[in-house]
């Protein structure tokens, strides 16, 4: 953000109380500990502390690292907090909202502020739409300073702070277009005592299918924030998987269809142990993985298999059923829905494979027989 | 008739040298379709399943007229390739790949604005005018002429919902793949207007999913100008929020992004829902029933 004129508060990222107490001191005055977390809602869920003294902040430092934090946007589980920000404490008047994100109905970029800072926009929407100000911007000439004095007026700036933001929400919407962001956001913005403009906290969502022009950002990114079992998709080259909360293991091709096989369980009175969309393949590797998650997912107590074969072809799929099940002990019911490009030849292999699976009829059938399976009704 | 591709449609597929590119080049003219010039740069003046490939776009359409293009080139070069097209007037692209960058896609709706090119896609299976001629990655076999428009985000989802309504002797006019990115060259209400003047549509089936608020924009579209019904349903009711599901335009960003939200708008507006995505096809023939009856 200081990158691209955004005003930060001084500060150091620490992994120890050591090192926390070090650039406390370096600073000079009070600070705020606060964890480095993928989640928001940290302040409330006490991932952010005042200390007076560097002795105080290696104290904070050494109670919130090595912890799990649990705030409304983690899992019951929370996330670990392996790095904690020690930055220079400031005095907050007032606190503002800033975003820029693509929007998709005008597909074009679009810039947000209010005066309500410090909640969540949505919240903020609901309750006070009127303290919401938006500007697009036509990428073709950039972010204009009429724009950002529209918007600093909105939220009743005065005098050098409106020149101070829009030169902050350029630089804002730079980072957006140079770092390949969906959303950058800025909350809260606060206006100091002495009258300044400061990032306090801030989110950068950064674009997935951009990221391969983005070494620097990659670097940042930290497994440790993620899901086991979804970092563990990722190494086995199985990119589209969301871990869930229930017991049926699913693999399905595309994502739509993998949404909707995860209704339909639903619909159906069961509960999907993941969304795994196995994508387009030309060989039996991906499937084996997936079969690999089931087995290291313990919540999984039936698989269910649905594929309507396009791009991806059914008896590649079959063939890798079949491998898995000669690779690693299965000890759970798998029922298997084929349909598409060469699905007779997927369901010769299965069948003459000798491996003990149930077949499914077609879509319905399928998340039927897994529900059964997953309450003991077959087997 | 149907809506965007016909007999008369002649293709050209960019990047027709690749494997993927020339596998379903191969598809579709084995579909019926007109394939008439592949480009790769640097590749023109050769021949590929007996279509001559150019190097470029603009010498393509000059000697052989081509007015459809689809893309197969990879993601970091598919912005520029939809840029191309446009430029040489053609006015129909439909865009396959898979990953292009949010901000590509948001030059080139920069770019598109005030040109009379459509795009459909990218991340989309394409279109299909069962009988007539395809131009996408989609199981041709599975597809039955008729009077019922389907639209969708989907690709393997929509393939279901096809065989639902072949299995049910249910026809199709034109299958419409918009994709699942978030920044969509054309929008379910884009296509449900040509569904709307398109005499050979009696019913549209709308398969929506979680993120944005395309299904709200059709929603009104349907409220003021639709006069056909409409069979929806949206996927991702059990998606859990803040996680992108496969799609990138599918996550739960905000409060309208939710299926539930999607599925009240569509109601709200006379749209049939469907109970779940197994039975998109029956809830389409009841609607049928009830226009005949």
């Amino acid at each position: 953000m200081s990158q691209f004129g955004i005003p930060v508060p001084r500060g150091k990222v620490a992994s120890t109380p050591a090192e926390s107490r070090a650039v406390a001191k370096e600073i000079g005055s009070r600070v705020m500990v606060k964890a480095q977390v993928y989640a928001g809602g940290r302040g409330r869920a006490g991932g952010i502390k005042m200390a007076d003294t560097p002795e105080e902040a290696a104290k904070i430092a050494s109670c919130l690292l090595g912890t799990r934090l649990v705030t409304h946007q983690t899992g019951a589980e929370g996330v670990p907090i392996s790095r904690v920000l020690v930055e220079e404490a400031s005095k907050v008047h007032r606190e503002l909202y800033i975003s820029v994100l693509v929007d998709s109905t005008t597909r074009l970029p679009l810039m947000m502020a209010s005066e309500a800072g410090g909640m969540e926009i949505e919240e903020v929407a609901q309750a006070a739409p009127e303290k919401i100000f938006k500007v697009s911007i036509d990428p073709a000439v950039g972010f204009q300073p009429f724009q950002g004095r529209k918007l600093a007026y909105g939220m009743n700036l005065t005098g050098k702070q409106v020149t101070e933001a829009t030169k902050l929400m350029t630089g804002l919407y730079q980072l957006l277009m140079t770092k390949d962001c969906c959303l950058a956001e800025i909350n809260p913005l606060a206006v100091t005592a002495d009258g300044g403009l400061l990032a306090l906290d801030a989110k950068l969502n950064f674009d997935d299918n951009a990221l391969f022009r983005h070494k620097d950002i990659q670097e940042l990114h930290d497994e440790e924030q993620e899901e086991p079992l979804e970092v563990q998709a990722r190494q086995w080259g199985i990119n589209n998987y969301v871990k869930m909360d229930g017991n049926i293991g699913c693999m399905v091709n595309g994502a739509g269809l993998a949404m909707a096989v995860n209704d339909l369980i639903q619909y159906c009175g069961g509960s999907a142990a993941n969304f795994l969309d196995i994508g387009t393949l030309n060989t039996t590797d991906r499937v084996v993985n997936a079969f690999r998650m089931f087995v290291a997912d313990s919540g999984v107590k039936v698989v269910l298999v649905n594929i309507f074969g396009g791009m991806a072809r059914v008896d590649v799929i079959a063939k890798g059923i079949v491998e898995a099940y000669q690779q690693m002990d299965i000890p759970f019911p798998v029922v298997v829905r084929l349909a598409g490009t060469n699905v007779d030849e997927g369901k010769r292999i299965l069948s003459e494979s000798g491996i003990n699976f149930i077949e499914a009829e077609d879509f319905y059938d399928g998340a039927h027989k897994a529900v059964q399976a997953a309450k003991g009704q077959i087997k | 008739m149907s809506i965007l591709v016909d007999k008369g449609t002649r293709l050209l597929v960019q990047g027709i040298t690749g494997g993927e590119g020339s596998f379903h080049t191969q598809r579709c003219i084995e579909y019926g379709t007109k394939v008439v010039a592949g480009v790769t740069p640097g590749k023109g003046g050769n021949q590929i399943l007996g279509v001559p490939v150019y190097n470029n776009v603009e010498r393509a359409v000059a000697e052989t007229e081509a007015n459809a293009s689809i893309i197969f080139v990879p993601p970091a070069f598919a912005a520029d390739a939809i840029m191309e097209a446009t430029d040489a007037g053609i006015p129909l692209i439909v865009c396959i790949t898979e990953g292009i960058p949010v901000m590509d896609m948001v030059k080139v709706h920069s770019y598109l604005k005030g040109k009379s090119t459509r795009l459909i896609g990218p991340n989309c299976p394409g279109v299909i005018s069962p009988g007539k001629c395809k131009v996408g990655i989609m199981v041709g076999e599975i597809h039955l002429p008729g009077n019922v428009g389907v639209v969708s985000r989907s690709g393997t989802l929509t393939y279901d919902v096809v065989a639902q309504l072949t299995s049910l002797g249910i026809g199709q006019s034109t299958c419409v793949g918009i994709g699942g990115d978030a920044l969509p060259g054309s929008t379910f209400v884009d296509v449900l207007k040509l569904f709307n003047v398109d005499n050979d549509t009696k019913a549209v089936v709308l398969v929506g999913e979680i993120g944005g608020t395309f299904e709200q924009e059709a929603a009104e579209f349907i409220r003021g100008e639709m006069t056909k019904p409409v069979v929806a349903f949206v996927a991702g009711s059990t998606a859990p929020p803040g996680k992108r599901m496969g799609h990138a335009g599918a996550i739960i960003t905000g409060i309208a992004g939710r299926a539930s939200e999607k599925i009240k708008a569509l109601s709200a507006v006379g749209a049939m829902i469907a109970p779940n995505p197994a039975e998109i096809g029956l809830t389409t023939k009841k609607v049928l029933d009830g226009i005949s009856a």
